[in-house]
Protein backbone atom coordinates (compact mmCIF):
# COMPACT_ATOMS: atom_id res chain seq x y z
CA UNK A 1 0.00 0.00 0.00
CA UNK A 2 1.39 3.51 -0.76
CA UNK A 3 0.42 6.45 1.46
CA UNK A 4 -1.76 7.86 -1.31
CA UNK A 5 -3.77 5.18 -1.05
CA UNK A 6 -4.22 5.13 3.14
CA UNK A 7 -4.82 8.55 2.26
CA UNK A 8 -7.61 7.83 0.64
CA UNK A 9 -9.12 5.34 3.29
CA UNK A 10 -8.21 7.58 6.14
CA UNK A 11 -12.02 8.71 6.67
CA UNK A 12 -13.50 5.64 6.38
CA UNK A 13 -10.48 4.39 8.98
CA UNK A 14 -10.77 6.74 11.54
CA UNK A 15 -14.44 6.10 11.62
CA UNK A 16 -13.85 2.88 12.15
CA UNK A 17 -15.96 2.01 9.20
CA UNK A 18 -14.41 -0.95 6.82
CA UNK A 19 -13.95 -4.62 6.40
CA UNK A 20 -11.27 -6.45 8.67
CA UNK A 21 -9.06 -6.61 5.94
CA UNK A 22 -8.86 -3.73 4.45
CA UNK A 23 -8.38 -2.75 7.99
CA UNK A 24 -5.36 -4.96 8.63
CA UNK A 25 -3.93 -3.41 5.03
CA UNK A 26 -3.77 -0.15 7.21
CA UNK A 27 -2.45 -1.06 10.10
CA UNK A 28 0.63 -2.97 8.59
CA UNK A 29 1.20 0.12 6.68
CA UNK A 30 0.99 2.76 9.44
CA UNK A 31 2.97 0.32 10.99
CA UNK A 32 6.29 1.19 9.39
CA UNK A 33 5.49 4.41 7.79
CA UNK A 34 5.52 7.45 10.11
CA UNK A 35 4.65 9.93 8.32
CA UNK A 36 1.18 8.47 7.42
CA UNK A 37 1.06 7.19 11.52
CA UNK A 38 1.46 11.33 12.45
CA UNK A 39 -0.94 12.62 9.84
CA UNK A 40 -3.69 9.77 11.07
CA UNK A 41 -2.92 10.40 15.00
CA UNK A 42 -3.13 14.68 14.45
CA UNK A 43 -6.20 14.33 12.09
CA UNK A 44 -7.69 12.35 14.88
CA UNK A 45 -6.95 14.48 17.41
CA UNK A 46 -8.31 17.38 15.18
CA UNK A 47 -11.88 16.21 14.80
CA UNK A 48 -11.54 15.21 18.88
CA UNK A 49 -10.59 18.76 19.86
CA UNK A 50 -13.28 20.39 17.61
CA UNK A 51 -15.61 17.50 18.69
CA UNK A 52 -14.70 18.70 22.56
CA UNK A 53 -14.24 22.59 22.63
CA UNK A 54 -17.29 23.88 23.14
CA UNK A 55 -16.95 26.15 20.45
CA UNK A 56 -20.36 28.18 19.84
CA UNK A 57 -21.68 27.65 23.12
CA UNK A 58 -25.34 29.33 23.02
CA UNK A 59 -25.39 31.02 26.52
CA UNK A 60 -28.23 30.30 28.58
CA UNK A 61 -29.90 33.87 28.31
CA UNK A 62 -29.64 33.99 24.78
CA UNK A 63 -31.11 30.38 24.57
CA UNK A 64 -34.15 31.32 26.76
CA UNK A 65 -34.63 34.70 24.72
CA UNK A 66 -34.98 33.24 21.52
CA UNK A 67 -36.85 30.12 22.33
CA UNK A 68 -39.57 32.73 23.91
CA UNK A 69 -39.54 34.42 20.47
CA UNK A 70 -40.49 31.06 18.39
CA UNK A 71 -42.57 30.16 20.52
CA UNK A 72 -44.68 33.40 20.64
CA UNK A 73 -44.27 33.46 16.51
CA UNK A 74 -45.49 29.76 16.40
CA UNK A 75 -48.51 30.56 18.74
CA UNK A 76 -49.34 33.65 16.85
CA UNK A 77 -48.98 31.64 13.75
CA UNK A 78 -51.47 28.71 15.19
CA UNK A 79 -54.17 31.56 16.11
CA UNK A 80 -54.44 33.54 12.66
CA UNK A 81 -53.77 30.40 10.67
CA UNK A 82 -55.57 27.17 11.84
CA UNK A 83 -58.73 28.48 13.19
CA UNK A 84 -60.75 25.39 14.00
CA UNK A 85 -58.14 23.09 13.19
CA UNK A 86 -57.47 20.31 16.29
CA UNK A 87 -55.74 21.50 19.09
CA UNK B 1 -4.96 3.65 16.75
CA UNK B 2 -8.50 2.70 17.37
CA UNK B 3 -11.18 4.86 15.66
CA UNK B 4 -13.24 7.74 16.78
CA UNK B 5 -15.86 7.30 19.42
CA UNK B 6 -18.89 8.23 17.86
CA UNK B 7 -20.61 10.68 19.59
CA UNK B 8 -23.76 9.14 21.74
CA UNK B 9 -26.92 10.14 20.26
CA UNK B 10 -29.87 11.00 22.91
CA UNK B 11 -32.87 8.84 22.89
CA UNK B 12 -35.70 9.05 20.01
CA UNK B 13 -38.03 7.29 21.01
CA UNK B 14 -40.84 10.17 22.28
CA UNK B 15 -39.83 12.54 19.57
CA UNK B 16 -42.26 11.04 17.18
CA UNK B 17 -45.04 11.92 19.50
CA UNK B 18 -44.31 15.49 20.18
CA UNK B 19 -44.10 16.28 16.41
CA UNK B 20 -47.39 14.24 16.18
CA UNK B 21 -48.83 16.88 18.53
CA UNK B 22 -46.62 19.85 17.60
CA UNK B 23 -48.86 18.90 13.84
CA UNK B 24 -51.92 18.81 16.12
CA UNK B 25 -51.38 22.41 17.30
CA UNK B 26 -49.44 21.93 20.51
CA UNK B 27 -47.14 24.51 20.56
CA UNK B 28 -45.25 22.88 23.96
CA UNK B 29 -44.78 19.99 22.41
CA UNK B 30 -43.04 21.77 19.58
CA UNK B 31 -41.17 23.94 22.22
CA UNK B 32 -39.55 20.75 24.11
CA UNK B 33 -38.46 20.05 20.52
CA UNK B 34 -37.20 23.46 20.57
CA UNK B 35 -35.15 22.51 24.00
CA UNK B 36 -34.02 19.67 22.63
CA UNK B 37 -32.08 21.20 18.84
CA UNK B 38 -31.60 24.54 19.97
CA UNK B 39 -28.26 24.33 21.00
CA UNK B 40 -27.21 22.02 17.63
CA UNK B 41 -28.94 24.36 15.81
CA UNK B 42 -26.97 27.31 16.83
CA UNK B 43 -23.67 25.80 16.84
CA UNK B 44 -24.38 24.98 13.06
CA UNK B 45 -25.68 28.37 11.80
CA UNK B 46 -22.66 30.13 13.48
CA UNK B 47 -20.03 27.88 12.27
CA UNK B 48 -21.84 28.07 8.46
CA UNK B 49 -22.27 32.29 9.08
CA UNK B 50 -19.63 32.40 10.66
CA UNK B 51 -21.82 35.67 12.74
CA UNK B 52 -23.48 35.79 15.41
CA UNK B 53 -26.40 37.86 14.83
CA UNK B 54 -26.85 35.51 11.73
CA UNK B 55 -26.87 32.43 13.62
CA UNK B 56 -29.68 34.25 16.47
CA UNK B 57 -31.32 34.62 13.34
CA UNK B 58 -31.09 31.08 11.63
CA UNK B 59 -32.18 29.60 15.35
CA UNK B 60 -35.19 31.54 14.38
CA UNK B 61 -36.07 31.17 11.35
CA UNK B 62 -35.53 27.70 11.19
CA UNK B 63 -37.23 26.42 13.95
CA UNK B 64 -40.44 28.33 13.05
CA UNK B 65 -40.24 27.56 9.09
CA UNK B 66 -39.96 23.89 10.81
CA UNK B 67 -43.06 24.64 12.75
CA UNK B 68 -45.41 26.34 10.02
CA UNK B 69 -44.57 23.28 8.12
CA UNK B 70 -44.51 20.36 9.90
CA UNK B 71 -47.36 18.85 7.61
CA UNK B 72 -45.05 18.25 5.18
CA UNK B 73 -42.62 15.95 7.70
CA UNK B 74 -43.43 12.56 6.80
CA UNK B 75 -41.34 10.81 9.34
CA UNK B 76 -38.73 9.47 7.26
CA UNK B 77 -35.91 10.52 8.44
CA UNK B 78 -35.28 11.70 11.82
CA UNK B 79 -36.69 14.89 12.51
CA UNK B 80 -33.18 16.45 13.55
CA UNK B 81 -31.86 15.64 10.59
CA UNK B 82 -35.16 17.25 8.87
CA UNK B 83 -34.42 20.07 10.98
CA UNK B 84 -30.86 20.33 9.77
CA UNK B 85 -31.18 20.43 6.67
CA UNK B 86 -34.17 23.72 6.67
CA UNK B 87 -30.77 25.53 9.42
CA UNK B 88 -28.07 24.78 6.59
CA UNK B 89 -30.20 26.19 3.42
CA UNK B 90 -31.27 29.11 5.55
CA UNK B 91 -27.83 29.91 6.91
CA UNK B 92 -26.18 29.42 3.24
CA UNK B 93 -29.10 32.22 2.28
CA UNK B 94 -27.50 34.57 4.86
CA UNK B 95 -23.88 33.72 3.75
CA UNK B 96 -25.09 34.65 0.22
CA UNK B 97 -26.91 37.81 1.50
CA UNK B 98 -23.53 38.64 3.41
CA UNK B 99 -20.90 37.78 0.94
CA UNK B 100 -23.22 38.54 -2.72
CA UNK B 101 -19.86 38.35 -4.41
CA UNK B 102 -18.69 34.85 -3.53
CA UNK B 103 -21.22 31.96 -4.69
CA UNK B 104 -21.89 29.56 -1.92
CA UNK B 105 -22.93 26.55 -2.87
CA UNK B 106 -22.54 23.20 -1.00
CA UNK B 107 -22.61 20.92 -4.33
CA UNK B 108 -19.97 23.65 -6.01
CA UNK B 109 -17.07 21.69 -8.07
CA UNK B 110 -14.33 21.44 -5.85
CA UNK B 111 -10.78 21.88 -7.51
CA UNK B 112 -8.33 19.20 -7.30
CA UNK B 113 -6.93 17.02 -4.47
CA UNK B 114 -3.41 18.96 -4.17
CA UNK B 115 -4.66 21.20 -1.34
CA UNK B 116 -5.77 18.07 0.81
CA UNK B 117 -2.02 16.42 0.66
CA UNK B 118 -0.23 16.46 3.99
CA UNK B 119 2.93 19.44 2.99
CA UNK B 120 3.78 19.34 6.72
CA UNK B 121 4.07 15.97 8.59
CA UNK B 122 4.86 17.28 12.37
CA UNK B 123 3.97 15.23 16.05
CA UNK B 124 2.12 17.23 17.97
CA UNK B 125 2.40 17.28 21.62
CA UNK B 126 0.27 14.79 23.49
CA UNK B 127 -2.39 16.91 24.48
CA UNK B 128 -1.90 19.84 22.33
CA UNK B 129 -4.91 21.86 23.47
CA UNK B 130 -3.83 22.00 27.24
CA UNK B 131 -0.93 25.04 25.61
CA UNK B 132 -3.75 27.05 25.51
CA UNK B 133 -6.32 28.54 27.70
CA UNK B 134 -9.58 27.75 26.61
CA UNK B 135 -10.21 31.31 25.32
CA UNK B 136 -6.97 31.42 23.34
CA UNK B 137 -8.08 27.79 22.32
CA UNK B 138 -11.30 28.92 20.91
CA UNK B 139 -9.84 31.54 19.04
CA UNK B 140 -7.58 29.42 17.35
CA UNK B 141 -10.09 26.82 16.68
CA UNK B 142 -12.54 29.82 15.41
CA UNK B 143 -10.15 31.49 12.97
CA UNK B 144 -8.36 27.79 11.86
CA UNK B 145 -11.92 26.53 10.80
CA UNK B 146 -13.18 30.36 9.72
CA UNK B 147 -10.64 29.71 6.92
CA UNK B 148 -11.79 26.49 5.10
CA UNK B 149 -15.00 26.82 2.21
CA UNK B 150 -18.36 26.78 3.56
CA UNK B 151 -18.83 23.44 1.74
CA UNK B 152 -16.00 22.28 3.84
CA UNK B 153 -16.56 22.88 7.09
CA UNK B 154 -20.42 22.05 6.92
CA UNK B 155 -19.94 18.54 6.15
CA UNK B 156 -17.31 18.79 8.79
CA UNK B 157 -19.31 19.94 11.20
CA UNK B 158 -22.27 18.20 10.62
CA UNK B 159 -20.44 14.47 10.79
CA UNK B 160 -17.81 15.33 13.36
CA UNK B 161 -19.25 18.00 15.84
CA UNK B 162 -22.84 17.08 15.41
CA UNK B 163 -22.27 13.53 15.59
CA UNK B 164 -24.50 12.93 12.06
CA UNK B 165 -23.76 9.60 9.99
CA UNK B 166 -22.34 9.98 6.13
CA UNK B 167 -25.89 9.20 5.26
CA UNK B 168 -27.61 11.61 7.59
CA UNK B 169 -25.48 14.47 6.37
CA UNK B 170 -26.08 13.55 3.01
CA UNK B 171 -29.48 13.64 3.30
CA UNK B 172 -29.25 17.23 4.81
CA UNK B 173 -27.75 18.65 2.59
CA UNK B 174 -28.91 16.88 -0.18
CA UNK B 175 -24.97 15.62 -1.66
CA UNK B 176 -24.05 12.33 -2.70
CA UNK B 177 -22.26 9.80 -0.08
CA UNK B 178 -19.02 9.82 -2.22
CA UNK B 179 -19.57 13.58 -2.14
CA UNK B 180 -19.85 13.70 1.68
CA UNK B 181 -16.98 11.61 2.03
CA UNK B 182 -14.31 13.39 -0.42
CA UNK B 183 -15.78 16.59 1.54
CA UNK B 184 -15.13 15.50 4.83
CA UNK B 185 -11.59 13.88 3.88
CA UNK B 186 -10.77 17.04 2.67
CA UNK B 187 -11.95 19.58 5.00
CA UNK B 188 -10.28 16.94 8.17
CA UNK B 189 -7.06 17.48 6.48
CA UNK B 190 -7.26 21.39 5.84
CA UNK B 191 -7.78 21.56 9.20
CA UNK B 192 -5.57 19.53 10.67
CA UNK B 193 -2.79 21.20 8.35
CA UNK B 194 -3.87 24.92 9.44
CA UNK B 195 -3.50 23.48 13.00
CA UNK B 196 -0.13 22.06 12.73
CA UNK B 197 1.61 25.78 13.56
CA UNK B 198 -0.64 26.12 16.94
CA UNK B 199 0.07 22.05 18.27
CA UNK B 200 3.54 20.36 16.59
CA UNK B 201 6.24 19.47 18.81
CA UNK B 202 8.57 22.08 19.71
CA UNK B 203 12.07 20.97 19.57
CA UNK B 204 14.30 20.97 22.73
CA UNK B 205 17.09 23.24 22.42
CA UNK B 206 19.14 20.52 24.10
CA UNK B 207 17.82 18.02 23.38
CA UNK B 208 17.79 15.86 20.00
CA UNK B 209 16.64 17.66 16.41
CA UNK B 210 14.47 14.77 15.90
CA UNK B 211 10.32 15.24 17.62
CA UNK B 212 10.21 11.51 19.55
CA UNK B 213 8.38 9.17 17.16
CA UNK B 214 7.90 6.15 19.70
CA UNK B 215 5.32 7.78 22.22
CA UNK B 216 2.37 7.11 19.67
CA UNK B 217 3.70 4.45 17.95
CA UNK B 218 2.12 1.23 18.74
Amino acid sequence: MKCADFLHELTDYLDGVMDAGTKAELEEHLAWCHNCYVVADTTKKTIEIYRDSKLYELPENLRTRLRTAIVAKCQSRKKSGSEGAPS
Amino acid sequence: MGAIQPKVSEPVSDELALVEAAKAGDVSAFEELVRRYDRNVFRIAQHITQNREDAEDVVQDAFFKAYSNLKQFQGQSKFYTWLVRIAVNEALMKLRRRRPERTVSLDEEVKTEDDSVPREVADWTPNPEQQYSQAELRDILDRTIHGLPATFRTVFVLRDVEGLSTEETAEALDLSIPAVKSRLLRARLQLRERLNKFFQRRERVNGSQKPSSGDGNQ
